[in-house]
């Protein structure tokens, strides 16, 4: 097993490595002089190459890199010559936001889908799966704009349960803080289960057809054992991975729901430094969200040795 | 004679196909005392594994079940889901074909074993833990206690079998139905499993069912073998009057189709030419009437039915009869 985690480990770093290059080339091939732009319109030729010699835009693409990759390394991802704030302290005010409403959001999508696919899958062609298999497919073609509005509609305005826009730290308020969260945390949730239940539901009636299955069957187990024992825990390989990327894509943040719901999460940051070109903030945000997808990769990789003992043991 | 622990009555098996429906199993008769052996022979797709479904209850959803399967005073078919539940590993047990893919990937051995015996019998964990090492010491593993924790692909193909065996044994089944348990195991290994699983059932006394493609298999171990063709039975007989003696020209084919040791290096077998009939489109006639040498005109035209021979015991589904085979000694 250790053996198994080290080699996962090892197995990260050309990633990263790739991940650093493409997200400095990405910012640094966009079109427009950095320099220029810190300086605006007014600026003379002579403040212009002065700066870029002070920020060391003159020197080569690669030295550029590799000294950049050398501060990242230690820690110092740099600073916004807008607000001055470093990438660290803006990620980490951030951060906060969207984590909390990625994992309120994949918990209730994962809330509403495992039971579903189960339920269907153990009934597979009955009148419920069908239902369900329609309802997720409807869900699944429902932007999360349409999603949000009504929602709000129906809990913010007609109902009046719950506000429709806001944010409060959950360290300040934690029950003003949740009530902020459900719609939003609902609005990706219903977009997100869709997905999980008809991974799990093709993967559970998969399963169904082993000849284990049958054997347990013929063991005289409980329906429910054999559900959730027998065939749960091998047909959620799949499960796992959709709900990892699922996960790595919501801490990249949700501009859609964040602004609709005025959170201030990592989207929202990002696309205010693609308006301001503060491409410092937005190098270091994107860097730190693809570093944040390979950990939770990582994690995925580390749940399927959990749940198959053959990957474990490294036969399969 | 007391009553059979097992009766199949009028049984048949029906599968809707694109093609149409095929007649897995076509009104099949048998009966098994308590603690005897039944030989179930036939080949791939002779309905032999259907009909060992259909007793267990383990049909596809789709299949359509006529008939009635008696066990133990109770029909299987009639039984509601709940007492069929409490059945099934209790009284009535069954070995799988391919031990690779019988036994669930991702739960210990000990889970697999231990599941069983504390649904049906009434243990606590340590307990059905103690039985499980003596199940698994029972079928020839050594280091019972280390296996409890290891996963099944850890174990080699005859492990696994013996492992699926003991799960089979755990709670003292009157009936243990072995779905051609030694068809995906080496060569080496069969004898193995064969003799262990007929030392269990005369230990425990059990009754059991061995479903084979291979004559040779039941030969010295089932006390009754019944032929099956096409999803019929075409002869029944006790094993040893069937080995001498045998009326169905299908059986007699069968065993000529076993190589023997002392036929001369690259001789042809003689092997049964053409194909069985397609199960979706019944024959009017007998349907081994196509690849019979000795099939004359009526054999086309009725379906011979199951008769008594020389032996009431012997029964055979045939208008030509062979009468004198040489045979085997049993």
């Amino acid at each position: 097993m250790l053996n198994f985690i080290v080699r996962r480990l090892l197995a990260m770093l050309p990633v990263l490595l790739a991940v650093s290059l493409l997200t400095f080339l990405i910012a640094s091939l966009l079109p427009g002089d950095l320099a220029l732009v810190i300086l605006g319109d007014q600026a003379t030729p002579e403040n212009v190459a002065a700066l870029r010699r002070d920020m060391g835009l003159d020197q080569p693409l690669w030295w550029r890199y590799l000294s950049w990759l050398g501060h990242v390394v230690q820690g110092d991802l740099g600073r916004s010559f807008r607000t001055g704030q470093t990438v660290l302290q803006a990620v980490a005010e951030r951060i906060p936001v969207s984590l909390q409403l990625m994992l309120m959001a994949e918990f209730i999508g994962l809330l509403i889908g495992v039971p579903v696919a189960i339920a269907c899958a153990a009934r597979a062609g009955g009148a419920f799966d069908r239902f369900m298999t329609g309802s997720a497919f409807a869900m699944l073609s429902m932007p999360s704009f349409l999603t949000a509005i009504l929602l709000i509609y129906l809990f913010a305005v007609e109902l009046r349960w719950l506000p429709a826009t806001g944010y409060v730290p959950f360290t300040e308020e934690p029950l003003a803080n949740l009530r902020f969260f459900v719609l939003p945390a609902l609005t990706l949730a219903l977009a997100e289960w869709p997905g999980i239940m008809r991974v799990l539901r093709s993967d559970m009636i998969a399963t169904l057809q082993e000849d284990y299955i049958a054997l347990a069957k013929a063991k005289g187990l409980k329906p429910s054992r054999i559900l959730f024992v027998h065939a749960l825990k091998p047909s959620s390989l799949t499960l796992v991975t959709v709900t990892g990327i699922n996960i790595g894509r919501l801490l990249g943040g949700t501009l859609i729901v964040e602004s609709i719901f005025a959170l201030p999460g990592i989207g929202r940051l990002l696309v205010g430094a693609i308006y301001t070109r503060d491409l410092v903030i937005l190098q270091g945000v994107v860097l730190l969200v693809a570093c944040g997808f390979v950990i939770v990769n990582f994690i995925v990789d580390m749940l399927y040795a959990v749940l198959d003992p053959r990957i474990r043991h490294g036969h399969a | 004679m007391t009553a059979p622990l097992l009766t199949i009555e009028d049984v048949a098996v029906e599968l809707p196909t694109p093609r149409g429906n095929l007649r897995a199993v076509d009104h099949v008769d048998l009966s098994l005392q308590a603690g005897r052996t039944l030989g179930i022979v036939g080949e791939s797709g002779c309905g032999k594994t259907m009909l060992s479904r259909a007793v267990l209850q383990l049909l596809p959803k789709k299949a359509k079940l006529t008939g009635r399967v008696m066990f133990d005073g109770e029909d299987l078919v009639r039984l509601e889901a709940e007492s069929l539940r409490r059945l099934r590993g209790r009284d009535l047990a069954v070995v799988f074909q391919d031990p690779m893919t019988s036994l669930n990937p991702v739960l210990t051995i000990g889970t697999q074993l231990m599941e069983t015996i504390q649904e049906h019998l009434e243990l606590d964990a340590p307990a059905a833990k103690a039985r499980s090492i003596e199940l698994l010491a029972a079928v020839g593993i050594p280091a019972p206690e280390q296996r409890l924790a290891q996963y099944p692909h850890q174990c080699s193909g005859g492990m696994r079998q013996r492992i699926a065996i003991a799960i089979a044994l755990s709670c003292e089944p009157k009936l243990l139905i072995a779905d051609e348990p030694t068809t995906a195991l080496d060569v080496t290994i069969q004898a193995q499993i064969l003799d262990l699983l007929a030392r269990e059932q005369r230990r425990r006394h059990m009754a059991m069912i061995i479903i084979t493609h291979d004559l040779g298999v039941v030969a010295g171990r089932a006390d009754e073998v019944a032929v099956m063709y096409a999803g019929r039975v075409v002869e029944r007989a006790p094993t040893q009057a069937l080995f001498k003696r045998m009326h169905m020209p299908y059986t007699e084919a069968l065993l000529a189709a076993i190589p023997k040791l002392e036929t001369a290096p690259h001789t042809p077998l003689p092997a049964i030419s053409g194909r069985p009939p397609d199960p979706t489109r019944p024959l009017k006639g007998c349907s081994f009437a196509p690849r019979c040498n000795y099939a004359g005109g009526r054999c086309h035209e009725a379906k011979p039915v199951l008769t008594s021979a020389e032996m009431a015991e012997h029964l055979y589904a045939c208008f030509h009869p062979i009468r004198m085979t040489e045979g085997i000694e049993a």
